[in-house]
């Protein structure tokens, strides 16, 4: 869709407004983009460079360095795996195995028909509920093997 | 509009009069734990019943912060004002709305979930930090207001000059609890004496730890207290404007912190000329993108201009040359939080607290294989072994401890039988491990020890910026090499070579990070080496 007719864009631009179009605007920028699109593609890289006079490569440099940000789409449906130190001593390492051999992709991949993506978060901060995953937006806590596939297989039905 | 702190006590004494007459107050919890449990929607449904019952002059529904025993999710606290009296239920569902109506009237309903209040995880507390948290209102100004904030600003505002204030903190021997340990009140001294136009205050939020989520908790449940904080120290300091660094995986803290500045500003709090004084302040929030790299100083400012999160050699010291090559004061949420008390108490009070080089208080987050999972505040000096078998109830299902682990990536494996160490910088830094900012992990028998430390190093690899070769290469080559001892394929000689590039990495890498990702390492040899000599294959 072309920057002219997507208002998704208008976004975008209200961020780098807010914040007098300055190179520090960049983070943010990507922070809202990635909010309105669900990831950020070439594009809408390209859209914030030139809106911030920065070279492209600044951009897509920034954008790989954080882990927040996702270059691809998400599937339908996502898992998120908290493998904080807490969920990792609980297990979570043997829960995010499960997944993987249930659809066959590694953390960080969809499946080839976008109906799932599993992805791994370095501490979501809900340590007490350890092992958690997220999913589609809902944190489920107190996680056991059994337990973590229903949920998942619940999230695709 | 507050210009004043009669006016700041006006707006406090009106809310409490307004409330006169509203004696009891159900507290929900709407911490994470909580909140994951449903407790925001338990919040809406039981302010409505109350309302359509009447009961809403007589008490009051509000949602607050982290209780701190999140393993008892989720927590309400039923407060009579009359009698000053707090109870405490645990374990209640989301669908419960209606039991907890009853309990206005008739207190003795849901007794079978009162949580017994004269246990050590309440008696050995002392909060500081969290003296708000499951008490005030995080989305409520005027709640903060009538609890007694504020009052600390317009107090320094009205009578302190910028040295008396440093020179309080400094009486009070507060040490920054983002891990570091250095001194705040030097540190704001250092700002203070730079001549510059334009001076920034930072608040790291970036709580990267895996295992820690004490920041998030006061940044949800305490959001006043940053911003009062901050806004203290830019008068301190001569600075200007703030910035609050978050994670954006922590979206609940950003809003709550958005909305509380968005509040200050429409009192005056933050703005120009506040409390009519010749002082401007003003924060923004700028949100974070999960790189661990980020919660060094150098990083973290670098982060905030737009660029990748790359930490520079040091010095200069943020002090002289840090944001936008300007002097900056960095500290972490926890120490913003500790100088509103400070202020209103003084810094002999504090001083007195804790122990002779860790003053005050701290706050854990204790997870892991123990019984009372969540948020701790207790005072320095307290023992390992009071905190995970009094406070926290021991290990679940009663197996032995084998050890903790403090500090996270940065920080090492304490054993069992070093457990009567006390709970200071000092102290746990003699044992191999450090303060960090605050996650506590147990672990039972089951932990395999060479495994933690590969979980950590792993994890201090993927952080790596990259930067510098002896963290970029040294992290992964250590990875490595433990995977050997895992497979028990290692060699006598690995075990040399796993030894010596502890060492490299610990000296030569350019940050933080690199020079203490070998702890989790270092301290797991001293403690644990037969574990590692049985990754040793035989030939």
């Amino acid at each position: 869709m072309s920057v002219k007719t997507d208002d998704r864009y208008k976004m975008v631009e209200k961020t780098m407004k807010k914040l007098g179009f300055d190179r520090s605007a960049l983070i943010e920028a990507l922070h809202t983009a990635q909010d309105t699109f669900g990831y950020l593609d070439k594009d809408t890289l390209k859209f914030i460079a030139q809106r911030l006079k920065l070279p492209y490569s600044k951009v897509y440099g920034v954008a790989t360095f954080y882990h927040f940000f996702r270059l691809k789409p998400k599937g339908k449906h996502t898992t998120v795996v908290c493998m904080g130190t807490a969920c990792y001593i609980k297990g979570a390492n043997v829960i995010l195995q499960k997944f993987e051999n249930r659809f066959g992709i590694k953390a960080g991949e969809t499946t080839v028909d976008g109906l799932i993506s599993i992805l791994t978060a370095r501490c979501i901060g809900s340590c007490s509920l350890a092992p958690i995953a997220i999913y589609d937006d809902k944190p489920i806590g107190n996680l056991t093997i059994e337990h973590a596939l229903a949920e998942i297989e619940e999230l695709i039905l | 509009m507050i210009l004043s702190l009669e006016e700041l006590q006006g707006v406090g004494d009106k809310r409490i009069k307004s409330e006169k007459d509203c004696n009891k107050e159900l507290r929900i919890c709407v911490g994470s734990s909580c909140s994951s449990l449903g407790s925001s929607t338990l919040e809406k449904e039981l302010a409505k019943k109350v309302k359509e019952k009447g009961l809403d002059k007589k008490c009051k529904v509000k949602g607050v912060g982290c209780n701190g025993l999140c393993s008892a999710a989720i927590m309400v606290s039923h407060y009579d004002k009359e009698e000053q009296k707090e109870t405490l239920y645990g374990g209640i569902e989301s669908g419960q709305s209606d039991e907890l109506v009853a309990l206005i009237e008739e207190s003795s309903a849901l007794a079978e979930k009162k949580l017994d209040m004269s246990a050590p995880f309440f008696t050995q507390q002392l909060k500081i930090v969290l003296e708000n948290a499951g008490v005030v209102d995080p989305n409520d100004i005027e709640d903060y207001i009538a609890h007694g904030g504020y009052h600390s600003l317009f107090k320094v505002l009205d009578e302190m000059s910028p040295i008396e204030v440093i020179e309080e903190i400094k009486i009070s021997g507060l040490k920054g609890r983002g891990g570091g340990g250095y001194p705040t009140g030097l540190k704001w001294e250092t700002v203070l004496k730079v001549d510059s136009d334009q001076k920034y205050i930072v608040c790291n939020g970036d709580e990267g730890d895996p295992g820690a989520f004490m920041d998030r908790a006061v940044m949800e449940a305490d959001p006043h207290k940053i911003v009062e904080g901050m806004a203290i120290a830019g008068y301190a300091c001569g600075a200007s404007v703030g910035y609050i660094y978050v994670r954006a995986e922590y979206p609940i803290a950003v809003e709550k912190l958005n909305r509380a500045i968005k509040q200050a500003r429409s009192n005056n709090i933050l703005g120009t000329r506040i409390a009519n004084s010749s002082f401007n302040f003003d924060i923004e929030v700028r949100l974070g993108g999960g790189a661990f790299v980020c919660g060094e100083a150098t990083a973290l400012v670098a982060s905030i201009e737009g660029n990748r999160g790359n930490p520079r050699q040091k010095p200069p010291h943020l002090s002289d040359y840090g944001l936008w090559k300007q002097p900056t004061v960095l500290n972490n949420v926890e120490t913003f939080a500790n100088i509103a008390p400070i202020i209103k108490n003084g810094g002999e009070w504090y001083k007195n607290i804790g122990t002779h080089n860790s003053s005050g208080t701290k706050v854990f987050a204790l997870t892991g294989h123990i019984k009372n999972t969540g948020l701790i505040e207790v005072p320095m000096g307290i023992s390992l072994r009071k905190l995970i078998y009094e406070i926290g109830g021991g290990t679940t299902n009663g197996k032995p401890l084998k050890a903790i682990q403090t500090g996270g990536p940065s920080g090492g494996c304490i054993p069992e039988h070093l457990l009567d160490t006390a709970i200071d910088y000092d102290s746990l830094k003699a044992i191999g491990s450090i303060m960090g900012s605050g996650g506590i992990i147990v672990m039972d028998e089951a932990s395999n020890m060479v495994e933690v430390a590969r979980f950590f190093m792993d994890f201090s690899k993927s952080e790596s910026c990259g930067k510098c070769v002896p963290c970029r290469v040294g992290t992964t080559e250590l990875t490595m090499l433990l995977d050997k001892f895992i497979a028990k394929e290692a060699t006598v000689s690995d075990f040399e070579l796993l030894k010596e590039m502890c060492e490299v990495v610990q000296n030569a890498s350019l940050c933080g990070l690199g020079q203490t990702a070998p702890n989790p390492v270092m301290s797991t040899i001293k403690y644990f080496e037969d574990e590692y000599l049985q990754g040793i294959k035989n030939d």
